[in-house]
């Protein structure tokens, strides 16, 4: 076990570094340096810039020093110093605008982990085990259409309904009077009444696919001998489908969610600008349009390492969870 | 080889198939080619016929836009912003009884001072008479034919192709007074030719890996398996809005759809990868394959003649199910704006006007173009289910 840690760690810190040169790229795109983006932003706003500013800056990004000093001077800056750069659209250095979003997102992408469980679980049970009745036919035709329906199409129609219906908007994550306010039980309360709405946008079309996924592998596990024995050794039904084929069918499930938490966090982004909720989407949407460089490059790079993280726990967990895997790779 | 006629004795030899028919049934399927076996399983798959039916309809309209849109899609037409939908009467009710002769209801607009925005209400009393084949903008057919045709139009057109005179807006009108139903058209030529574009793109990058990886197997497959698990670890729309955001602002649009195609598919290519990989494992260790090499037939030989032919169903259906996927992040780009940028009209292009709240509960009919998504995406996913199974013959 420990020995599938440690080359888990292994082939994880190249893809952080890609995923670091990647970020700084997306950085480095946009036409024109850093600098004179800001001199031109500053200027803009009738401040002056004198030239000692300017230097200060010169040299803490390494602007005219080749591309790979720039780059490390801007990995080495995150690692020891937690700095990120400075976003100029805010005015305000990019770490002290990130890390609540950032907490936010994953909160919802870890509900809705959670919800698609729930729901994927027990529908794709009964759909396997009642094949080609009414109800797989439901949950099949729910599930398609479930994988068809763009995400945000899906919140703009929530909307549309939740003003018209019951004349109520659907949008943001908190309360008027908890927006501002400091963390408490109340405010987090608050936080889960609204939470369901994004949850249950995000979650339909991933609970789609794993209905489908459960269906498959539990229809492939219901024909195997063992089944039968157990039945005729005169097991209830429901204990038996739970203690053995669920079990077995369950294991591609749980491999799933290495690739599930990319899409849930990727679905969330275009969803929380619909909705308009303080998470990572709406933000980072700001910043690419504004070509605010160092704020969406950061957040860039934060969403795909701490998913890349995420995957690597879900790995974790799936070998301690199945021996053959780990003996495997 | 063996284990595939024991397959198909079994099936054909079942015991509810009578004796006397069990040869001729027998005989249909062991001299069948394997694709008519494909389609002859294919066609049992009711959902994925509809599905079959559905994609040729809408790539009919992708060849055929400018003959079944009654406007061009940039007509517009400032009297008329966010005119709801006009219904389509095809019989009417004159002094000799119900004739065939369609119309739609024409507006009777008033301004609501408090508001300042025009208010329209379908007017029973006035009609706008409506023709079948009408002679109206002129375009080229296919890119090569001068035609003025379309299937439905109002009966007069106005000579200047911007603008919308008479109005007969089946699906209602946007902020500027254009035509939703013809945008829409104009829109699935573009979205899907950027599918078909963009998963051609991602078949060849994943053509060529995938297949290498698998060939040789060592230590290129696992270089070519940690760059796809690393770009399958990395949440896509995210990264996509990071790119597209740097396409620069001067591009044509030719330009800009160039750009997002290979943008999509230079992420999108990983899961036909994986597909093609899969496939060349499981045929490699093939005794065809061996006796293949053993006759002397070079590697390429080997794969364009042995392999390619034995797993092209299997790739055929993976790129139909990735067609899907490369429209939805399109139109989830597009609509956030980093995507196709007008005069370019796709349906992600469209569906931004319908944006924010305020838009969508004025003109709940700016959301139509997703129907229009929704349905070819099933549509697809349907087609490409099927072929799936049906590319495995001997499969249950």
């Amino acid at each position: 076990m420990l020995q599938f840690v440690a080359r888990r760690i292994l082939y994880m810190i190249p893809t952080l570094i890609i995923v670091s040169i990647i970020s700084f790229i997306i950085i480095q795109l946009p036409p024109g340096d850093y600098l004179t983006t800001v001199v031109t932003n500053l200027r803009a706003t009738g401040e002056t810039v004198d030239e000692a500013t300017l230097a200060a800056m010169e040299q803490r990004y390494g602007l005219n020093q080749p591309i790979y000093v720039q780059y490390w001077k801007w990995i080495t800056g995150i690692l020891l110093r937690g700095d990120f750069g400075q976003s100029f659209e805010w005015n305000q250095p990019v770490s002290a605008l990130i890390w609540g979003r950032l907490g936010l997102t994953f909160t919802m992408s870890l509900a809705t982990l959670l919800f698609t469980w729930a729901v994927a679980f027990p529908v794709g049970i009964f759909s396997a085990v009642r094949q080609y009745s009414i109800g797989d036919y439901i949950a099949t035709f729910i599930g398609y259409v479930g994988l068809a329906v763009p995400d945000f199409l899906l919140a703009l129609i929530l909307m549309y309904v939740a003003f018209k219906v019951f004349n109520q908007s659907v949008g943001g994550l908190f309360s008027p009077d908890y927006v501002d306010a400091p963390w408490s039980w109340s405010k987090v309360w608050d936080l889960l009444k609204h939470l369901w709405v994004p949850v249950l946008i995000i979650g339909t079309g991933g609970t789609a696919g794993l209905i489908r996924v459960m269906r498959a592998n539990l229809l492939d596990e219901l024909h195997k001998p063992y089944v039968v024995t157990a039945r005729a050794k005169g097991m209830t039904e429901a204990r038996l489908i739970l203690k053995y084929p669920v079990r077995v069918a369950l294991n591609p499930f749980v491999s799933t969610v290495g690739w599930t938490l990319p899409i849930l966090v990727s679905g969330s982004a275009v969803v929380s600008i619909v909705l308009a909720l303080p998470t990572t989407g709406p933000l980072l949407l700001r910043a690419l349009m504004s070509q605010d460089m160092y704020l969406a490059g950061s957040f860039i790079m934060l969403l795909s390492v701490l998913t890349v993280i995420g995957t690597f726990i879900s790995d974790i967990l799936l070998a301690w969870l199945d021996p053959r895997i780990r003996l495997t790779q | 080889m063996l284990n595939d006629r024991k397959q198909v004795e079994r099936e054909a030899g079942g015991p509810a198939v009578p004796n006397n028919s069990r040869s001729t049934e027998e005989a249909r399927v062991l001299v069948a080619s394997q694709w008519l076996l494909m389609w002859r399983k294919f066609r049992k798959h009711r959902l994925a016929m509809v599905g079959g039916t559905i994609t040729i309809v809408v790539y009919l309209v992708v060849l055929f836009a400018e003959f079944l849109a009654p406007f061009p899609s940039n007509a517009f037409s400032s009297q008329h912003t966010y005119a709801p939908p006009q219904p389509l009467h095809l019989f009417d009710r004159t002094a000799e009884g119900l004739r065939f002769s369609p119309y739609v209801n024409g507006y009777s607009i008033t301004i609501n001072q408090a508001a300042l925005k025009r208010e329209f209400v379908v007017d029973k009393a006035s009609k706008v008479p409506v023709r079948l084949f009408v002679h109206g903008t002129p375009y080229k057919l296919l890119g090569l034919f001068d035609a003025d045709l379309h299937l439905i139009g109002p009966s007069v057109y106005d000579e200047d192709p911007t603008r919308i005179i008479i109005p007969m807006y089946l699906l209602g009108a946007d902020r500027l007074g254009r035509d939703v139903l013809s945008r829409t058209i104009y829109g699935t030529r573009i979205s899907m030719t950027l599918g078909l574009v963009g998963v051609a793109l991602s078949f060849v990058i994943g053509l060529t890996l995938g297949g290498v990886s698998g060939f040789y197997g060592g230590w290129v497959d696992n270089t070519i398996q940690r760059v796809i698990e690393l770009l399958r670890s990395i949440p896509t729309i995210p990264l996509w809005m990071g790119l597209a955001a740097a396409l620069p602002s001067d591009w044509t649009p030719l330009q800009v759809f160039l750009g997002i195609t290979i943008l999509l598919s230079l992420i999108g290519w990983t899961g036909l990868a994986r597909v093609v990989r899969g496939r060349f494992l499981a045929l490699r260790t093939e005794d065809f394959i061996l006796s293949a090499r053993l006759d002397g037939n070079s590697t390429a030989r080997t794969i364009r003649v042995h392999m390619i032919p034995a797993f092209a169903s299997h790739i055929i259906a993976s790129l139909t199910l990735a067609i899907p996927s490369m429209i939805l992040s399109e139109t989830a780009l597009s609509f956030l704006g980093l995507g196709l940028r007008p005069p370019i009209v796709s349906w992600g292009v469209l569906l931004k006007e319908a944006q924010n709240i305020r838009a969508v509960a004025t003109a709940p009919w700016l959301l139509l173009p997703g129907i229009a998504v929704i349905i070819t995406v099933l549509a697809l996913n349907f087609l490409g289910d099927g072929l799936r199974d049906a590319a495995d013959p001997y499969g249950r």
